[in-house]
């Protein structure tokens, strides 16, 4: 029992993570049918600056929470800049053009991040500092939840629920989904459809961010390659949960989190990646778009 | 002075040209209709002025003022509002959803005003509101087309064949929320490839043939001419136009 309740707790941490990442591809993917291949170093991006933020002011005197809460701002507004600026430079020139060369621009993007990131920080493990967070640990039936654990979740429970009810219940929110339904028509609309693409990639980036700094934080490290690691992860959440469709990345977020951890917990976590696709492969097998994708009939 | 005015218009896809040098103009409350064959160009002119593609040269004039090279979401703002081609709904969202989408350009105060206007033209939508487009029969959709084309409140309304796909009596149900529609002061181009329908209903017409105007006239005198009856009038048709006398 002590086992299941920590690895709910452990799989719900990773999981939160996997869809705030996840979350940036299938929004993309949505309305520009394109894999943002440099999503996930873009997130990792943010784990580094965040990473900058925390050292540089660690010892200011202001209190740990506030400094987090700063590190967590400045790591959002910069990541959401790069990506509006990946969208303008990478894939808005190559709208019209050939699928498969926005996807070898966004190959390009990735490496580019990836090594930027290389550059400026160093190709070393780097190491996030401790003591920023109360160091609390809390001890129930067996199973213990650190702050950090909960903070994550809630965070996540908290931004994923925010952008439910934006994409959901406003105005503009409905206008991202009709453009992810037929560009055209969105158009007609009077839509501007640049904008709801530009505003995908201030969105994604943003919860990206978020997701990769929180990764820095849980592992208490970041390497500049990490943007592969977790962004495929990520990746596969939202296919899990059915391309495109936000909710899916959601729920591919939290179950791949979910096996994760349970494949970890109970057979061991030298195994966790091969049972993890394993499942992967026979929900996919089942359901090919995904749990999520496509649940009402879209074409007439 | 005419609302719509469309000099020498050439549009390409790549090589290929498929407006010719289009010449048109529709003033201020007109119903005109265009006709033509398939690939004969009407939905490439109707994609034009709406700003979803960009002539080659030629220029697009409305209420006066140049549009030939404004974005799409630009022209609805200015006024002309479509119902496309195989009316592309947005299957996944509800009725309502959609409707709200076609007001995307208005204030949010005139929204619900335009909702019951809409709602009250085609009662069918108000029953379906909470169901998602894409569960709607072919009718039910083309009227959720056209009625979220009202929600932007146009002063010109263009229609891409309404008619396409469906059974007669759908057909002239559609139609008389056309002539409707034309009756509240709203201006129409109309494309169909159902003639005589089109033709009973507008004032004139306008006849296409691989990117060219070949005929243009009253809509009574083109009903009557040799050359409609032979191409478009056949009797042969097997979309509705024959069940009308
Ligand atoms: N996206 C496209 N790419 C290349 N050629 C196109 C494209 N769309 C249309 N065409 C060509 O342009 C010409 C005009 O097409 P258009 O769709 O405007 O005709 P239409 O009069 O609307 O026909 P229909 O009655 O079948 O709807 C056709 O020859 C068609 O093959
Ligand atoms: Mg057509």
């Amino acid at each position: 029992m002590g086992t299941f309740i920590q690895q709910v707790f452990n799989g719900l941490t990773v999981g939160g993570i996997y869809a705030l990442i996840a979350l940036g591809y299938t929004m993309v993917y949505g309305v520009m049918r394109l894999i943002n291949f440099a999503h996930g170093d873009l997130c990792i991006l943010g784990a580094f600056i965040g990473l900058t933020m925390l050292t540089s002011t660690a010892g200011s005197g202001h209190p740990g929470p506030a400094l987090l809460l700063l590190a967590f701002v400045v790591a959002i507004v910069l990541v959401a800049a790069a990506g509006v600026v990946l969208e303008l430079v990478a894939y808005r020139p190559l709208r019209k053009a050939d699928r498969l060369a926005a996807v070898i621009s966004a190959l390009g993007a990735s490496l580019l991040i990836e090594n930027g990131i290389m550059l400026i920080w160093g190709p070393e493990v780097a190491v996030f500092p401790s003591g920023l967070l109360p160091r609390i640990t809390w001890h129930a039936a067996g199973a213990s939840i650190s702050f950090v654990q909960v903070m994550i979740i809630v965070a996540s429970i908290f931004l994923m629920a925010a952008l439910y009810l934006f994409v959901n219940h406003t105005r503009f929110g409905t206008a991202i989904r009709a453009a992810a339904i037929d560009q055209d028509a969105a158009r007609l609309m009077g839509i501007n459809v640049n904008r709801v693409i530009a505003i995908v990639f201030v969105i994604g980036p943003t919860l990206g961010a978020v997701g990769g700094l929180f990764i820095g934080i849980y592992y208490r490290e970041a390497y500049f390659t990490m943007g592969w690691t977790y962004g495929l992860y990520a990746f596969i959440a939202a296919i899990l949960g059915g391309i495109g469709n936000i909710p899916g990345a959601m729920l591919g977020g939290v179950l791949l989190g979910l096996f994760n951890a349970f494949a970890a917990g109970y057979v061991s976590s030298s195994w966790q990646n091969a049972i993890t696709f394993a499942l992967l492969i026979a929900i996919l097998l089942v359901r090919p778009t995904g749990l999520l994708g496509e649940r009402v009939a879209e074409k007439v | 002075m005419s609302l719509l005015d469309i000099a020498d218009l050439r549009v390409n896809y790549g090589q290929i040209e498929a407006l010719k040098g289009i010449s048109l103009t529709v003033s201020k409350r007109e119903i005109i209709a265009i006709l033509g064959a398939n690939g004969a160009g009407k939905t490439t002119l109707m994609r034009t002025i709406s700003g979803l593609l960009l002539p080659r040269s030629g220029t697009i004039h409305f209420d006066g003022v140049g549009i030939t090279k404004l974005g799409a979401d630009r022209i609805v703002r200015r006024g002309i509002a479509q119902s496309p081609e195989g009316r592309r709904v947005f299957g996944t969202l509800t009725v309502l959803e959609n409707l709200r989408l076609g007001g995307f350009t208005r204030p949010h105060g005139e929204i619900a005003g335009s909702l019951d206007f809409v709602m009250s033209m085609f009662p069918r939508l108000a029953e379906r509101r909470g169901q998602f487009a894409g569960t709607l029969s072919g009718g039910e959709q083309q009227m959720l087309a056209i009625g979220r084309a009202l929600m932007a409140k146009p002063r010109l309304l263009l229609l891409d064949e309404p008619s396409l796909g469906l059974a007669p009596i759908i057909v002239q149900a559609i139609f008389r929320s056309l002539r409707q529609i034309a009756r509240t002061g709203v201006t129409v181009l109309l494309v169909e490839q159902n003639a005589r329908m089109a033709l009973k209903l507008a004032d004139r017409g306008y006849v296409l043939e691989v990117g060219r105007i070949v005929l243009t006239g009253e809509a009574d005198t083109l009903l009557g001419s040799s050359e409609i009856q032979t191409a478009y009038l056949g009797g042969e048709r097997s979309d509705g136009a024959s069940l009308l006398s």
